[in-house]
């Protein structure tokens, strides 16, 4: 099969684009990374499909080879959809996002941070305990013993 | 043996339901349970005896045993085996625990509400030890091994308030399952040698595993980990004493009478067969006699009552596993029998630590003084019980341990004197122990130590403990009740030959050995009580603990250091990782093996592909430079609008109008959702991160490589060569693409569908934000003109109340009929051009839709060009109408749209199963309507993707759109869109 030069210039542009976006904190230019991902991708599926051809609809007198591979086509226009549905889930995340933290922005998770920056796993695990003699005590702690309470 | 079994895990269910009727006293009903298991197990035991232990399970005069089918796959099935070394232990778990149980009645109080899982865990736990002495497959054992730990675990950790007592049960979690995983590697070791994971046949076949050498002698090295982990022998000893946090019943039962012995039991179990290889000397008798030393020692040093039986347990186990260690069949006979006196005498004794405890308050012997008075019953029936511990004569203690003696003089290799003397040693310290226990609690204290006044224990508190003191007498003066177990145990290792449990042998080396650690014991204990000075006994300078804490925490430092490294919390960080292993990997792969190349290459299909890419990629670069946010998405649009013509050009109409229309409702999308975000989030030109770019085109370059050499690759002939006739004579359709899409690749769409519901529903949630979207303002609530004011700045100052004035003069008025924008919209918000063209244009659209939707199965179109005409439709109006036309157009909720289209897809699929055909099997009917028609039942799929699609674009309008038109409304557009109440964000601010 025959590779189309350009159709791989243009994914590839596309990709680069997208790769760059995403790797953004803006949530906005992830979303448009995103989005240049998915054309890009598209675009690269059609192009296995090989050269252009007849649109794919029937007619009895065409032979099969001359259509444009039906295949990718289906592949791409689901993703089309999804992609539809992906981008209006990011913006309504984004929007959240903004009125929430007034940003658009990934911010770092200040959890994580916290986790990374301890020095011991629990300091209570290790405090040392004083060995107690009886297991019946009130809940100060005084030993009780049977018939003071 | 089942039913035993089945029996104690049902009353462990039925506990909390007991308990709240009945208070403690459902410890009586609890403990009839194992008591009749125990009855039962005696009626069983001439059966047992009568059987030959050598024999496979099934044999004539076999060992009663049960098989059921489980994973027969795998060869392991829950088996079952009772022979005399199960019962004697068996007798152990079912007697102590029914008395145990017993005991609790009285010890715990009647309001604690905690008591109802307590129970039921100790019976669970009396349940799982009689499986697992029972299993006759390891892995079976395993199991109930492991749940012993877990079980353990619960009841140290009862009295949850404590830290020392969730510390301990941690503790004893981790030591114990620690040794259960090694436990394990050693199991699958000699099991897949073995052939079978059935106990019997794996001891069967011990000769020939011995001979393997190595292999099994580290198989069985790994099993003794397990053993003496379990046991708590050195160097896992350091649980067993911090497991005292545990309610006193606990420790009498699980950490001295049954738990701890399931290591005993384990190498008792295979010392017949595996004594001979190289490592079990050493890591039984070497470790069991250290053990035995270093309990016994440090036992003596302690105050606390229970931790010097802790120690002592610790001590006592070292000595019985040394003792079957010695593989012979004289030690396999003393140390079963010391196995059964130490269960019987050691559940006494803390069973007395905790009546003291319970009336006094107190397990301190600096504290305790005069109890012998003060209880004097409970002092000897604990004294018969220490006595037998010390090996004092009468008592089954010291017929056990003149057996030990006697088969230790009896040994012949070399480990034999040094386990002598060890034992000796041992002994004398567990004497010296002895004696400071008894006295300790019960004796009269020099020191001016006040006597204790306290109530002494009723009778029926007492009755478990007199009943086993009683039994330890009674052994000890007539040894013939129990030895025929023992005897039979040992007979198929040879016997014991001459050797008889006697409560006096006459002199010989025997009682010679038992004197002199009788004096040891006096002189140890008496130079402990000249030396105590009252202080807690010092620490070692590193004791295993110590270690064991050491290597927690080192390994709690390293996870904290590696996912502090790893773990930064930038989001950004974690993708470019990924994205770094995304390249780097597949590159790898590539550069290593030779990759397939193309040889026909073309610069283009059609000239104008060239002109399309030029405009895509200048959209592609400007959208990632681009200085203002709506310029970056509108360049992006570029790139979607130039894959509409690279679609059409290429020969897939499909595609070319689906995409479209996308595009075209993404614009609208994004116009709507980032209306609201300020101008400063947006950080005007970028500056280009060099690094991150570099990332960027590697990876695009990369993916070109591996498509090149995918197309290289190709050697076949692309299958959709068949589909255009499948097309047409299976699936009675002309356009290929869409019934691949509703026919050939159903499932795949129905899957797509379903994306899409959650995506709406993701959308909803995120705008709405737990604001109920059920209900709509219908038009004629609202005050005309009111919708949207003061929410967008019309021109400037001078000209805005001019425009304002005249506007409002057409604009207002109350009697329209369809597009509401006059009867709601603020009259600044309407355009009539807009409106006008909308009236003149929606039907024509919708009637585009079902078109394209109907036709789709023959021409460019189908459900989801349908669906997302249709959308449009309905965002030109909402966008000429308002938030209130927009409800108002279309009355179904889209959930109930999107619902409805998966249902009515769904039944595309499931009514051909009622027909009796495939799934998703699609009929065509032909009949006549001016002239022959064909429908087609995948067009009914088809609707259901309309409807779906449609869902989903009204979904999106009504929560980017009206949600926030209403959030927004009286405010600038870039105020903050805060949502009235605080506790509707979600987040306090």
């Amino acid at each position: 099969m025959s590779v189309n030069i350009t159709f791989l210039v243009i994914t590839g542009v596309l990709l680069a684009c997208g790769f760059y976006l995403v790797l953004e904190r803006t949530l906005t230019r992830v979303l448009l990374g995103i989005m240049l991902l998915g054309n890009g991708i598209n675009l690269l599926i059609l192009t296995t499909g090989g050269r252009r051809g007849i649109a794919p609809l029937f007619k009895p007198e065409i032979a099969a080879e001359e259509y444009s591979d039906p295949l990718p086509q289906a592949l791409i226009l689901t993703a089309i959809v999804i992609t539809f549905a992906v981008t209006a889930f990011l913006l309504a995340m984004i929007y959240r996002s903004w009125t929430l933290t007034s940003a658009d922005e990934l911010a770092d998770d200040t959890e994580d941070i916290k986790v990374s920056q301890k020095t011991a796993y629990d300091e209570e695990e290790d405090s040392p305990v004083a060995e107690d003699t009886t297991e019946f005590v009130d809940e100060e702690g005084r030993p009780v013993r049977e018939g003071e309470e | 043996m089942l039913v035993i079994l089945t029996a104690l895990f049902v009353t462990a269910l039925l506990c909390p339901l007991l308990f709240r009727v009945l208070k403690r006293n459902a410890f009586y009903v609890v403990a009839a349970v194992p008591a009749v298991g125990f009855i039962w197990l005696l009626t069983q035991l001439p059966v047992v005896l009568a059987a030959d232990n050598s024999l496979a399970n099934g044999a004539p005069n076999a060992p009663p045993s049960l098989k059921i089918e489980w994973i027969s796959g795998l060869n392991i099935g829950l088996n079952f085996r009772m022979d005399s070394l199960s019962a004697t232990i068996l007798l152990l778990i079912l007697g102590v625990g029914a008395l145990v149980l017993f005991y609790c009645a009285r010890y715990f109080k009647n309001d604690d509400p905690q008591i109802g899982g307590f129970a039921a865990k100790m019976v669970a736990f009396a349940g799982a030890m009689t499986g697992l002495v029972t299993a006759d497959d390891v892995i079976i054992m395993f199991i109930f091994w492991e749940i012993t730990s877990v079980l353990s675990y619960l009841l140290i950790g009862f009295n949850q308030a404590l830290i020392s007592a969730r510390r301990s049960a941690m503790t004893a979690l981790i030591v114990t399952t620690l040794g259960g995983l090694i436990m394990l590697a050693g199991i699958l070791m000699i099991g897949s040698e073995a052939g079978s994971y059935q106990l019997s046949e794996i001891l069967a076949s011990a000769d020939r595993l011995v001979s393997l050498g190595a292999y099994t002698d580290v198989a069985i090295a790994l099993i003794i980990v397990g053993a003496i982990s379990k046991s708590a022998l050195v160097p896992f000893h350091f649980w067993l004493p911090g497991a005292m946090a545990a309610p006193t019943p606990v420790s009498a039962y699980l950490h001295a009478a049954a738990m701890v012995k399931a290591g005993v039991y384990l190498i008792a179990r295979l010392a017949p067969g595996f004594s001979e290889t190289n490592l079990w000397v050493p890591m039984t008798v070497g470790i069991g006699v250290l053990t035995m030393l270093i309990g016994g020692f440090r036992a003596l040093k302690q105050h606390d009552l229970k931790l010097i039986l802790a120690f002592g347990t610790v001590s006592q186990l070292g000595f019985i596993i040394a003792i079957f260690g010695f593989g012979t069949p004289e030690a396999a006979f003393a140390a079963l029998a010391m196995t059964l006196a130490h269960g019987l005498f050691k559940a006494t004794l803390f069973l007395s630590v905790g009546i003291i405890d319970h009336n006094t308050g107190t397990r301190d012997i600096r504290k305790l003084s005069g109890l012998r008075r003060a209880m004097p019953i409970l002092s000897v029936t604990a004294g018969i019980a220490a006595a037998s511990m010390a090996g004092v004569p009468l008592t089954f203690g010291f017929v056990a341990k003149e057996a030990i003696y006697e088969s230790a003089l009896h040994l012949e290799h070399g480990w034999g004197i040094v386990a002598l003397i060890g034992l000796v040693l041992g002994a004398g310290l567990t004497m010296g122990y002895s004696l400071r226990f008894f006295f300790g609690a019960f004796g009269v204290k020099k020191h001016s130590v006040p006597y204790l006044t306290c109530k002494a224990p009723t009778l029926i508190f007492l009755a478990p403990l007199l009943l086993l003191s009683a039994m330890t007498l009674a052994l000890g003066l007539y040894p013939q009740l129990v030895e025929p177990l023992m005897i039979h145990w040992s007979a198929a290792q040879g016997g014991p030959g001459k050797m008889h449990l006697l409560a006096f042998a006459g002199l010989n080396p025997a009682l010679g050995l038992s004197a002199i650690s009788i004096s040891l014991g006096l002189a140890f204990y008496w130079i402990r009580r000249r030396t105590d000075t009252g202080a807690a006994p010092r620490r070692m300078i590193i004791s295993a603990e110590d270690i064991y804490r050491m290597s927690l925490n080192g390994l709690d430092m390293v996870a904290i250091w590696i996912t502090g490294r790893t773990q930064r919390g930038s989001l950004s960080f974690y993708l470019g990782v990924i994205l770094g292993v995304v390249l780097v990997v597949p590159l790898g792969i590539a550069l290593t093996v030779s990759t397939p190349w193309p040889d026909l290459w073309v610069i283009a299909d059609h000239p104008a592909q060239l002109l399309i890419g030029a405009l895509i990629i200048a959209g592609a670069v400007v959208s990632v430079i681009a200085p203002k946010r709506f310029m970056a998405v509108l360049m992006v649009s570029v790139t979607g609008y130039g894959m509409v013509a690279i679609f059409a050009l290429q020969g897939a109409p499909d595609l070319a109008l689906t995409q479209l229309l996308v595009e075209t409702i993404i614009l609208v999308s994004f116009v709507l959702a980032l209306r609201a975000l300020p101008k400063r989030l947006w950080g005007g030109v970028a500056k280009i991160k060099w690094g991150r770019a570099l990332l960027a085109i590697a990876l695009a370059v990369m993916v070109i490589y591996i498509a090149i050499a995918m197309m290289g690759a190709r050697d076949q002939t692309r299958i959709s060569l068949e589909w255009p006739e499948l097309a047409y004579h299976e699936g009675y359709g002309k356009n290929i693409v869409n019934v691949a899409l509703v026919d050939m690749r159903v499932w795949d769409t129905f899957g797509e569908i379903t994306v899409l519901a959650a995506a709406a529903t993701g959308v909803a949630s995120l705008i709405f934000a737990g604001r109920s979207f059920g209900s709509r303002v219908r038009a004629h609530e609202v005050e005309p003109g009111s919708i949207d004011s003061g929410s967008e700045a019309m021109g400037n100052k001078e000209s805005k109340d001019v425009e304002l004035r005249i506007a409002r003069r057409f604009a207002t008025s109350g009697n329209q009929d369809w597009l509401m924008a006059g009867s709601t919209l603020v009259a600044e918000r309407r355009s009539i051009i807009f409106e006008v063209v909308t009236r003149l244009m929606f039907h024509s659209v919708l009637i585009l839709s079902v078109y394209t939707l109907l036709t789709g199965h023959n021409t460019p179109g189908g459900g989801f060009a349908g669906g997302l005409i249709a959308g449009l439709a309905l965002t030109i109006r909402y966008l000429a109408g308002g938030r209130i036309e927009l409800s108002e157009s279309l009355r179904i909720a889209p959930g109930l749209l999107i619902g409805g289209g998966i249902a009515l897809a769904g039944l595309a699929g499931i009514v051909p199963l009622l027909l009796g055909d495939e799934i998703f099997t699609m009929y065509a009917v032909e009949f006549w309507f001016f002239g022959d028609q064909k429908f087609v039942t995948s067009t009914i799929f088809d609707i259901g993707v309309y409807l779906v699609v449609l869902g989903l674009v009204q979904d999106v309008l009504r929560s980017l759109g009206s949600e926030i038109d209403s959030l927004s409304e009286g405010r600038s557009p870039v105020d903050r869109h805060d949502f009235v109440q605080a506790s509707q964000t979600g987040v306090g601010r």
